[in-house]
C-alpha cells in the first residue's frame, strides 16, 4: 500500500511567484509546482508532446472555467487540477496534492490525485 | 455524328473566361484555343503586380491542366493568320488549316504608338503583355528617367510601375489634362497636383514631334515648343482593337475600328462571334475587363442553347488608384444627358474633389466624379445603378465625414443589386452562396468569383457578408480570447487612456476569468509598448511567454537559445573572440543566424545569468530574439567601403537598431538598410526598409519574409535622415496602436483600410492630427530603454528564477547531447534511450 503521508517540504509560498510555476525534485521525479490565485497545483513536469521537462515554465489561466497551464513547446493546455490535456485526451499527466502548513509548501509525490 | 468544331482565337482575359464559362455549361463542341503568347491567358488587369514581386505563375488564369480536364485543343505560340469564311477553315502560323463550324475573335486590343518619328528607337516600350515588363525592366536597369507618352487610366498605371523601378518619371500627356476620359477639368486638375506631389513630373497639353539622340539622356522628345530628354519612353496612348483578320476576310469593321456585332456578339458572318475588346457594341468598344466577362458569359450560354442572353452594355465606371491618389469615375461623369444638375465640392488643401451629376429633378445620380477620397464610391455607384432614390439633399452623400451623413446600408439595396461589376455578381448571388455554406470572403470568391478581378468590391462584398452572417445569426466574433471582448487595438486603447498598469487592473476592469496564454503575453506587450516596465516585474513576470520570461528562445528540448545584439551585423574582432570563448566555456552549438548575428544554443536555464554576465561584462546587450520586437536591422556594407555604395548604410543601420532595441510590438520586427540601390540587404523584406539614393533615403514599408513572403512598398523617396527617423517613428508607433495580435506589418497593411496611401496620409500629412503624439510616444521608450539582460543580472531576485529547481541545483539530468560535426546537438528518442540506458549501467 502507497503511503499517503509522504509530504516533501520543497520551499516557501513566497519563492513562487504568483501567477508563474517552477520545477521542482521529489525522489528523482521533476514536477512543475504552480501558484494561482485559486491555490498551488502540482503536474509532471515533463511534457507529453515534446518529451522536454518544461511545462513549469508555461502560462497558467484559465479555458471555459478550467485552470490550465499551456506547454511552453507546442502550447497545449493541461489541466491543472487533473492533469488532462484539453486538446488530446491520449496524453495525461500526473496531477499531486499539494498543501501549505505554516508558510511553506509541500507536495506529496507518492500520491496521484 | 462528329462533334461541331469550335475555334477561339485569342486566349487572353475574355477567351479564358468564355471557355470556363462554356465548360460550365452542356455543350457539345470540339474546342480548339489559338494563343498567339507564349503562355496561356494571364491576369493582365494585375499586370502592374509583376513588377512588385507577382511572377507569371502568380498572374496565370489559364492552365494546361484546365485544358487537358476539359478536352480542349490548346495550341500554345499560334496565331491565326487567315479566315476563309466560304470553305469556313482558319490557317495557323504554322500553315495548318483548322475548319470550323463556329469561330469566336477574342484578339483583344494592341497598344497604339503614335506615329511619330523615333518611336521605335531602344528603349521605347508598351505595356501591355508580361513580355512588354520584360523589355521594360530591363531597360530601366540603365536608364535614369522614364517618360510615360499618354496620362490616361493605363499610362499612370505605367509611370507608377516606372517610379517603382527607382526612376525619375515623367508623364506627357496630349490633351489638356490627366484622364480626359474619365475626368472633367477640376477633377483632372486635383489629380495633377496630387501626382506632382508625388514626384511625377506632369507635361500636358504637349504633343510629341519626334524622338532624337539626346545629349544627357538616351532620348530627346521634341515638342513643338520645347524637349524633353530621357532613357526610357513608355507609349500608353491609347489600344486599338486587333480586328486585322475580320478585315482582311471582309467581316464588317467600324469606322475607327472594332468588329461590329450585335447583341448576341454575333458578327456580320452569322458563323462568326467577337468578344472582348475586339467587339464594337452600338457603336463602342469597351477598354475594360468586366464588359468582355459579361460578353463571354452570354456567348456561352447562347451557344448552349440560350438564346435569350443577350449583352446590352455595361458600366463604365471605375475605382482606382493611381500612384496612390484615388480616383473614382462613375457612369456619366461629363454630364451629358440633355438636363442635367451638378453639385461639387473642393478642397484644395486635402486635394479631395466630388461632383455629382443629377437628373433635372434631382431624383436620380446619373455620375459623378471623385479624386482624393473615394470612400463614398460604392455608395454613388449603387445609387446610380440600382436608380435609388436620392436623400433630400444629394450633397451630404459626398460631404466631408460627419457623424450625420446618410449611410446606404448594404440593408438598403435590393437583391438584384450589383455588388462586383467584374464578375456581374449581384448581392443575391452573394446572400445565396452565403446561405449554401460559403461563410468567409475566400469561398465566397471561390463560389461567386466576386471580387477575384480587380478587388474593387471586395469591401462592399465583405459589408454584404457581415451584415448577411448577421442576419442568419451567425456572429462575428473579433474578441482577442475568451477572457477579453476586445480587439487588440481596443485593448491598447484602454490601457492608454485609462494609464492602465498591469494585467490584473485590466482583467477587472474590462476582462473577466483569469487570462490565458493568448491575452496574457498580448496584455504584456502592450504594457511595454506603453510604459516600457521591466518585463521581468513581479507584476508581469507570469504574463510572458517562455521565451520573454527566460529571455532567451527554447529550444525543442527544454533548453534556450542565446543571442546577443549585433547593431546592423557590425562585429569587432575582440567582440568575436567573446563570443567564442563563452561558447566554449559553456559548450555552446553555435550558429550564424538568417539576421547577420550568431546564437549560441544549448543553454540550460540555470546557465542563461553566468552567460549573460559573460557577455555583458564584454559589452554585449540582448538581442531581444525572443521578444515580439524588434529583432535585427540587416544593412550591407556600403559607401564605407563598397565601390557603388552612396550612403553609409552602416551607420544608419546600426542607428536605427539602437534606436528601436527593446521595442515591444504586436509582432516581431525587422528592418535593413542598403548603402544602394543594388539592395544587398534585403531590405525590400523588411518591415521597414531603408535604401540609400543620391540624395538621401528611400523609406519602404511592410514586406515580409517567412511564410508569406511580401515585397515592401516605397513609402517616401530622397529623404534627409531626419525625416526618415520622424516617419520611422511615427510608422512604428501607429502599427503598435491599431495591429492586431501576431500581426506583422504586411498583414496589417493589407488589411488597413485606405491602404498605403491612408498609411501615408497619416505619417506624412499628419491626416489624422496624431504625429506629435506618435513621436512623444516614441520617445518615452526610447528613453526608458535598458538592457533587460543588465537588469536581470544585477536583480538577485529576478534570478532566482533561474534556479533548475526550487529545491535542487542539479540541473536537468535529461537535457542530453550527442556530437556532430564538432559541436552539440540534441539527442534524438533513439539515441536518449542508449545514452540512459548507459548511464543507468554506469551508476548501477
Ligand atoms: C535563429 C533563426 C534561424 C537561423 O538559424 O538563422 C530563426 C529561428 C526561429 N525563427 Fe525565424 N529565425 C531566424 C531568422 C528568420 C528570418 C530571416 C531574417 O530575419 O532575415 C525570417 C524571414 C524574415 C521575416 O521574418 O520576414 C524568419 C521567419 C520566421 C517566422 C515567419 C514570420 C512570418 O511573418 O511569416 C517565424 C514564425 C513566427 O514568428 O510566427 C519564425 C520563428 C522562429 C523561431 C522563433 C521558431 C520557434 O518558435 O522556435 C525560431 C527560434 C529562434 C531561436 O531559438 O533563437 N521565424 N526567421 C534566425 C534568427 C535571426 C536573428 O538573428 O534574430
Ligand atoms: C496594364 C493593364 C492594366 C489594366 N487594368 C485594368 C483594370 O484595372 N480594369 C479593367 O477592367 N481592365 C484593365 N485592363 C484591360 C484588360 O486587361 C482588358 O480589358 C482585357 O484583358 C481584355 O481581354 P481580351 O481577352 O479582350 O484581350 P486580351 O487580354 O488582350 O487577349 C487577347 C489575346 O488574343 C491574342 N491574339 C490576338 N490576335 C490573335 C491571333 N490572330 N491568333 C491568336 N491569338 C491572338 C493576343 O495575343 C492576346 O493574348 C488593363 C490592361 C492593361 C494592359
Ligand atoms: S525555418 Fe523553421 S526550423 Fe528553421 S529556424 Fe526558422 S522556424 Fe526554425
Ligand atoms: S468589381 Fe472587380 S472584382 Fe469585383
Amino acid at each position: 500500500m502507497k503511503n499517503t503521508s509522504q509530504w516533501v517540504e520543497i520551499g516557501a509560498v513566497d519563492d513562487l511567484i504568483p501567477g508563474t510555476g517552477a520545477a521542482v525534485r521529489i525522489q528523482g521525479k521533476q514536477i512543475a509546482v504552480f501558484r494561482t490565485d485559486d491555490g498551488l497545483f502540482a503536474l509532471d513536469n515533463r511534457d507529453p508532446f515534446s518529451d522536454a521537462n518544461v511545462l513549469s515554465r508555461g502560462l497558467t489561466g484559465d479555458i471555459a472555467g478550467r485552470l490550465v497551464v499551456a506547454s511552453p513547446v507546442y502550447k497545449q493546455h493541461f489541466c491543472l487540477r487533473t492533469g488532462e490535456c484539453l486538446e488530446d485526451d491520449q496524453h495525461k499527466v500526473q496531477s499531486y496534492p499539494v498543501d501549505i502548513r505554516d508558510g511553506r509548501v509541500f507536495v506529496s509525490a507518492s500520491e496521484e490525485v | 455524328m462528329s462533334k461541331r468544331q469550335l475555334l477561339v482565337i485569342g486566349n487572353g482575359m475574355v477567351g479564358q473566361r468564355f471557355l470556363e464559362e462554356l465548360v460550365d455549361l452542356e455543350h457539345d463542341f470540339q474546342v480548339t484555343v489559338f494563343c498567339e503568347e507564349s503562355r496561356p491567358a494571364y491576369d493582365r488587369v494585375q499586370l502592374s503586380a509583376w513588377f512588385s514581386g507577382a511572377t507569371a505563375e502568380d498572374l496565370a488564369l489559364g492552365s494546361v491542366e484546365f485544358f487537358e480536364q476539359h478536352g480542349i485543343r490548346f495550341l500554345c505560340d499560334e496565331a491565326v493568320v487567315s479566315i476563309d469564311r466560304d470553305a469556313r477553315v482558319a490557317t495557323g502560323s504554322k500553315g495548318s488549316s483548322f475548319p470550323y463550324d463556329v469561330l469566336v475573335l477574342a484578339t483583344g486590343s494592341y497598344p497604339f504608338v503614335p506615329p511619330i518619328a523615333g518611336s521605335d528607337r531602344d528603349a521605347c516600350h508598351v505595356y501591355r503583355t508580361i513580355e512588354d515588363l520584360e523589355a521594360i525592366r530591363a531597360s530601366a536597369a540603365s536608364s535614369r528617367r522614364g517618360v510615360v507618352i499618354g496620362g490616361g487610366l493605363l499610362g499612370l498605371e505605367a509611370a507608377k510601375a516606372l517610379k517603382d523601378l527607382g526612376l525619375d518619371t515623367h508623364v506627357v500627356e496630349f490633351a489638356p489634362r490627366l484622364m480626359a476620359v474619365q475626368l472633367d477639368a477640376t477633377g483632372g486638375e486635383m489629380l495633377r497636383s496630387k501626382i506632382s506631389a508625388l514626384g511625377v513630373t506632369v507635361h500636358t497639353g504637349k504633343a510629341t514631334q519626334r524622338i532624337e539622340d539626346g545629349s544627357k539622356h538616351r532620348h530627346r522628345l521634341v515638342f513643338a515648343e520645347d524637349e524633353l530628354e530621357t532613357d526610357l519612353v513608355l507609349f500608353s496612348a491609347g489600344i486599338r482593337p486587333r480586328d486585322q483578320l475580320a478585315r482582311d476576310c471582309g467581316i464588317e469593321v467600324g469606322e475607327r475600328g472594332g468588329v461590329v456585332v450585335d447583341d448576341q456578339c454575333r458578327t456580320s458572318d452569322p458563323a462568326i462571334f467577337a468578344i472582348g475588346e475586339v467587339a464594337l457594341w452600338q457603336n463602342r468598344t469597351y477598354g475594360l475587363v468586366a464588359p468582355g466577362y459579361d460578353m463571354a458569359r452570354k456567348l456561352a450560354a447562347q451557344l448552349c442553347g440560350d438564346t435569350g442572353a443577350l449583352f446590352t452594355g455595361a458600366d463604365m465606371s471605375t475605382k482606382l488608384k493611381l500612384l496612390g491618389v484615388e480616383v473614382g469615375s462613375i457612369g456619366m461623369a461629363q454630364g451629358g444627358a440633355p438636363d442635367y444638375r451638378v453639385c461639387a465640392i473642393e478642397d484644395a488643401s486635402s486635394g479631395v474633389y466630388k461632383k455629382l451629376v443629377l437628373s433635372e429633378d434631382g431624383k436620380r445620380l446619373l455620375g459623378a466624379v471623385l479624386v482624393g477620397d473615394t470612400s463614398d464610391y460604392d455608395t454613388l455607384l449603387q445609387y446610380t445603378l440600382n436608380a435609388l432614390d436620392l436623400p433630400e439633399s444629394p450633397i451630404s452623400l459626398i460631404a466631408p465625414a460627419s457623424g450625420d451623413k446618410p449611410m446606404l446600408g448594404v440593408d438598403a439595396l435590393p437583391a438584384t443589386a450589383q455588388i462586383c461589376s467584374c464578375n456581374n455578381v449581384s448581392k443575391g448571388d452573394i446572400c445565396g452562396a452565403i446561405s449554401a455554406g460559403c461563410t468567409t470572403i475566400g469561398a465566397l470568391k471561390k463560389d461567386t468569383r466576386a471580387s477575384s478581378t480587380c478587388g474593387g468590391c471586395a469591401t462592399l462584398v465583405k459589408q454584404v457578408l457581415d451584415a448577411e452572417l448577421k442576419t442568419q445569426g451567425i456572429e462575428i466574433n473579433n474578441d482577442l480570447c475568451e477572457h477579453f471582448a476586445y480587439t487588440r487595438q481596443g485593448l491598447y486603447h484602454l490601457v492608454r487612456v485609462n494609464s492602465i498598469r498591469s494585467f490584473a487592473e485590466l482583467l477587472t476592469l474590462y476582462g473577466r476569468g483569469k487570462g490565458c496564454e493568448i491575452c496574457k503575453p498580448a496584455v504584456a506587450s502592450i504594457l511595454a509598448s506603453c510604459w516600457n516596465d521591466y518585463v521581468l516585474d513581479p507584476r508581469h513576470v507570469g504574463l510572458q511567454d517562455t521565451n520573454d520570461n527566460f529571455l532567451a528562445n527554447l529550444q525543442k528540448d527544454g533548453s534556450y537559445s542565446v543571442v546577443p545584439r549585433v547593431p546592423g551585423g557590425e562585429i569587432t574582432p575582440d567582440k568575436l573572440l567573446v563570443l567564442a570563448q563563452v561558447a566554449q566555456k559553456y559548450d555552446l552549438y553555435t550558429k550564424i543566424t538568417g539576421g547577420q548575428r550568431i546564437d549560441l544554443f544549448g543553454a540550460r536555464v540555470d546557465q542563461l545569468p553566468a552567460i549573460w554576465r559573460d557577455l555583458v561584462d564584454a559589452g554585449f546587450e540582448s538581442g531581444h530574439a525572443y521578444g515580439k520586437s524588434l529583432r535585427t536591422v540587416k544593412s550591407c556594407v556600403g559607401s564605407s567601403w563598397c565601390r557603388y555604395g552612396v550612403q553609409d548604410s552602416v551607420s544608419m543601420a546600426i542607428y536605427i537598431e539602437e534606436r528601436y532595441r527593446g521595442l515591444r510590438s504586436p509582432h516581431k520586427l525587422k528592418m535593413a538598410v542598403s548603402g544602394c540601390t543594388r539592395e544587398c540587404a534585403e531590405a525590400q523584406s523588411k518591415d521597414v526598409g531603408i535604401i540609400a539614393t543620391e540624395q538621401g533615403w528611400n523609406l519602404y514599408v511592410c514586406g515580409n519574409g517567412g511564410m508569406r513572403p511580401r515585397h515592401a512598398e516605397l513609402f517616401a523617396s530622397d529623404l534627409d535622415d531626419q525625416t526618415l527617423i520622424r516617419y520611422i517613428d511615427r510608422f512604428l508607433m501607429f502599427y503598435i496602436q491599431t495591429a492586431d495580435r501576431l500581426q506583422r506589418t504586411s498583414v496589417w497593411r493589407d488589411n488597413l483600410e485606405g491602404g498605403l496611401a491612408y498609411l501615408q496620409d497619416v505619417v506624412i500629412n499628419d491626416s489624422l492630427g496624431i504625429a506629435d503624439e506618435l513621436e512623444v510616444q516614441m520617445q518615452s521608450v526610447i528613453d526608458t530603454y535598458v538592457c533587460e539582460w543588465k537588469r536581470t543580472i544585477e536583480d538577485p531576485e529576478a534570478l532566482k528564477r533561474f534556479r533548475p529547481f526550487l529545491n535542487d541545483d542539479q540541473p536537468d539530468e535529461q537535457i542530453i547531447y550527442v556530437r556532430e560535426r564538432g559541436q552539440k546537438r540534441p539527442a534524438r528518442a533513439d539515441e536518449k534511450l542508449e545514452k540512459s540506458a548507459d548511464v543507468l549501467l554506469e551508476t548501477v
